[in-house]
């Protein structure tokens, strides 16, 4: 079963894919998700059917697992246009799913098929929707501070997302970005590593978290949760001061919304 | 060479401690990727040479056999012999009875990752031939009885001041810190040790196929003297080196380079074609090439083929954030960075070599830089898969997946636990909007905080959202 949103009904049909770390951690981030969808012209809806993108049990070499979560979430996503989610890693892993599957199974085909209508956020904005889709939403949008953004791995490498959030960025009034050293190297996270090699994880994020309090930024912004937590929490534990955000937020114009790790947010009592 | 791989995190924790270490790692991160960069920047086509080098070496392990032959009859017709070694055990005896051959005494050496996969030199020294290292680096290594910590700057682990200590010990001259001074004091002692030399032992980049000849590149010139002096010259290399024509290898040697050290060509490129012939100025008496297999002919036709394109250029080591922390000693036998984590369980065995693919985030930069494209990350997952279907990763991280991967499958049950976590952190968290000491995840919270989630799920609060909005 899925929820069904009614909005602009001309545009295309985008079913939402969460991801485990905005469902669980931050809500706020699939909800800035949905309205630049509607934004941009889609009716986005949320099939229910759906958990975790299967990342833990491909990289743990469990493929049953993930040819298991694979199939439902092919299933879930059946029918849309499109598949969106806020995650350049988990819809990456949307992409490997044909890589689990024989050719000769019926959902290989189905794979390859949910692959090439499977899209991380900005890079559905800027590439699918086109550039100067928001452009009269942004411009409304006022940020006046310096942030500097980190490409995600997955993001960067496997799904080709570089200019297009900072493309979006810029059309926000006030914003000045400023480009951190090594803004492509790996912030340490990369899933259970970081607690499977602490200490080695530990280094690379202390690297990152020079590297961005170098630049002065106020707000530093990425496209994937689970950096995102890893280099705030690691700001926070060192008591630097700076921000960290979701790249989405401030393209919903959603930053009203204490930052990660900041500040008390009850998403319960706003309901 | 000893087996210290299953002790990765003790040395990594050791690595990363250690400050020498430390400032060594930071200039090669400075080094070798920011050449690299610039010399790939002035090359336009590099992509599509790294395609071609990618075909190529598929190509040729399609026919590897075949390849392999053909090298051989030439080896023969230009009076050299080919020796196939198996395993490590027989190539260091195929090699020891050459040296016997000629009553050899000592052999010098130049740089070969080959001979310290197979341990030659602790081979060759107890069976009383005394190997000497003729690469500045590797002979550096010798003196303090070390081992190489990067395949092509094994010595990238020291310092200045631990170079000028060892020469001063070991060379019986007036210590000095000035690089100029200490290698000419190398140059002079070396100098002795190639003319006394009974054999020279050499590893080989390439194999030419078609002309029988070996190759070696350096930026020292030792391998020269450490090939044409003796009357013996050794090639000890793999089989995956062989290349068809000299034309093939020239693709591989403009990757190469660049993807090294970021240089357009290395200073000196040597060719061995044969035994000396009538009216040769110089050159040995006898060639010798011994062709390893020890494993890789087993990935051959496997899911792990694709690492037999390596040319060993380093690039991923050098672009490795996690090589980057821990360095090449870390990862406890001769291959390190992510090239060692997939051909280091291959040879020593996954039971012992387990902890290097599991050491990756999978960021993937070393594919990204590596000349022959080899998907690395894929490689270390299929290691993964490997350990799963064995049952040895740790019973912890067994036991979590599995009762992670009972509630990812079933959405129904997965939506009420997902909102109970993210309410139990909040709770923990209470004001600040962070946890400081999350229980069972100490891996995370002893180095950072724990950010606060925002108290429900997006699928309960979007749930909440819908069924306002149907209400009248
Ligand atoms: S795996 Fe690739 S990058 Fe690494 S040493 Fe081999 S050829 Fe070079």
């Amino acid at each position: 079963m899925v929820t069904y949103m009614p909005n602009t009904p001309s545009g295309p049909r985008v079913g939402l894919f969460v991801t485990c770390l905005a469902d669980m951690f931050r809500p706020s981030v699939a909800f800035a998700t949905v309205k630049l969808l509607e934004q941009a012209g889609c009716s986005v809806e949320v099939p229910e059917r759906q958990t975790c993108c299967g990342q833990p049990a491909f990289n743990s070499g469990d493929r049953k697992t993930t040819a298991d979560i694979a199939r439902q979430t092919i299933d879930a996503f059946d029918g849309y246009e499109y598949v969106v989610g806020p995650s350049g890693s988990c819809i990456g892993m949307l992409h490997y799913y044909p890589e689990v599957f024989d050719p000769a199974d019926s959902y290989y085909q189905r794979a390859l098929d949910l692959k090439s209508r499977s899209f991380e956020i900005t890079s559905f904005l800027f590439d699918v929707i086109g550039a100067d889709a928001l452009q009269d939403q942004l411009k409304l949008l006022q940020f006046n501070h310096k942030v500097t953004y980190h490409d995600s791995c997955s993001g960067l490498r496997q799904m080709g997302i570089k200019q297009q959030p900072r493309q979006l960025l810029q059309q926000v009034q006030g914003i000045e970005l400023e480009e951190m050293e090594e803004a492509e190297t790996c912030c340490g996270f990369g899933g259970t590593f970081c607690v499977k090699y602490p200490e080695i994880s530990n280094r690379m994020v202390s690297n990152k978290t020079d590297y961005i309090s170098n630049t002065g930024a106020h707000t530093l912004l990425g496209g994937d949760l689970g950096c995102l937590l890893n280099m705030a929490g690691k700001l926070k534990r060192e008591g630097k001061q700076v921000e960290a955000r979701h790249v989405v937020e401030i393209l919903a114009g959603m930053t009203d919304i204490p930052a990660i790790g900041e500040a008390d947010y009850d998403l319960a009592q706003k309901l | 060479m000893e087996i210290n791989t299953p002790f990765f995190k003790q040395r990594a924790h050791d690595a990363l401690k250690d400050e020498n270490l430390q400032k060594a790692l930071g200039n090669l991160k400075a080094g070798f990727p920011e050449k690299r960069a610039i010399a790939v920047d002035r090359m336009p086509e590099f992509e599509e040479l790294r395609n071609q080098g990618r075909d190529l070496k598929n190509h040729i392990l399609e026919h590897l056999d075949l390849y392999l032959e053909q090298f051989e009859s030439k080896v023969i017709e230009n009076g050299g012999q080919v020796h196939w070694a198996r395993t490590s055990e027989d190539a260091n005896r195929i090699i020891l009875d050459l040296c016997k051959q000629v009553d050899a005494k000592t052999v010098t050496k130049g740089k070969s990752m080959v001979t310290e996969e197979i341990g030659l030199n602790d081979f060759l020294e107890a069976n009383g031939v005394q190997p000497v290292e003729t690469d500045l680096g590797e002979y550096i290594l010798q003196l303090r009885g070390d081992h190489p910590s990067h395949i092509i700057a094994p010595a990238i682990h020291l310092n200045l001041e631990d170079v000028s200590e060892t020469f001063h010990k070991h060379h019986n001259r007036p210590k000095s810190d000035d690089p100029a001074v200490l290698m000419q004091e190398a140059r002079e002692v070396l100098r002795d040790k190639f003319v006394a030399a009974d054999v020279g032992i050499t590893g080989a980049n390439f194999c030419v196929a078609e002309t029988g000849s070996t190759i070696i590149v350096t930026n020292e010139g030792n391998g020269d003297l450490t090939q044409t002096l003796p009357k013996t010259h050794i090639v000890v290399t793999s089989i995956e080196k062989v290349v068809p024509t000299l034309e093939d290898m020239t693709l591989f040697l403009r990757l190469l380079a660049r993807s090294a050290t970021g240089q357009e060509f290395t200073v000196y490129n040597t060719l061995s074609t044969g035994s000396r012939r009538e009216g040769d100025q110089d050159g040995p008496e006898n060639f010798h090439v011994v062709l390893v297999d020890n494993g890789r002919s087993e990935m051959v036709g496997s899911e792990f083929q694709d690492m037999l394109r390596c040319i060993r250029c380093s690039a991923c080591m050098n672009h490795c954030p996690v090589y980057g922390a821990v360095g090449g000693h870390s990862y406890g036998w001769v291959y390190p960075g992510p090239m060692g984590s997939v051909l280091t369980p291959q040879m020593i065995g996954i039971e012992k070599g387990g902890m290097l693919p599991n050491a990756s985030t999978f960021c993937g930069k070393c594919e990204s830089v590596c000349p022959v494209k080899i998907p690395l990350p894929k490689l270390m997952r299929h290691w993964r898969e490997d350990e799963f279907q064995k049952h040895l990763q740790p019973k912890a991280a067994r036991y979590g997946l599995a009762g992670w991967a009972f509630l990812a499958k079933r959405p129904a049950l997965y939506k009420p636990y997902a909102r109970m976590a993210s309410w139990f952190m909040k709770r923990l968290a209470g004001k600040k909007g962070r946890i400081k000491k999350l229980p069972l995840a100490g891996g995370w919270t002893d180095w950072r905080d724990m950010p606060a989630p925002q108290g429900t799920t997006f699928m309960q609060a979007w749930k909440e959202q819908q069924k306002a909005g149907e209400q009248p």
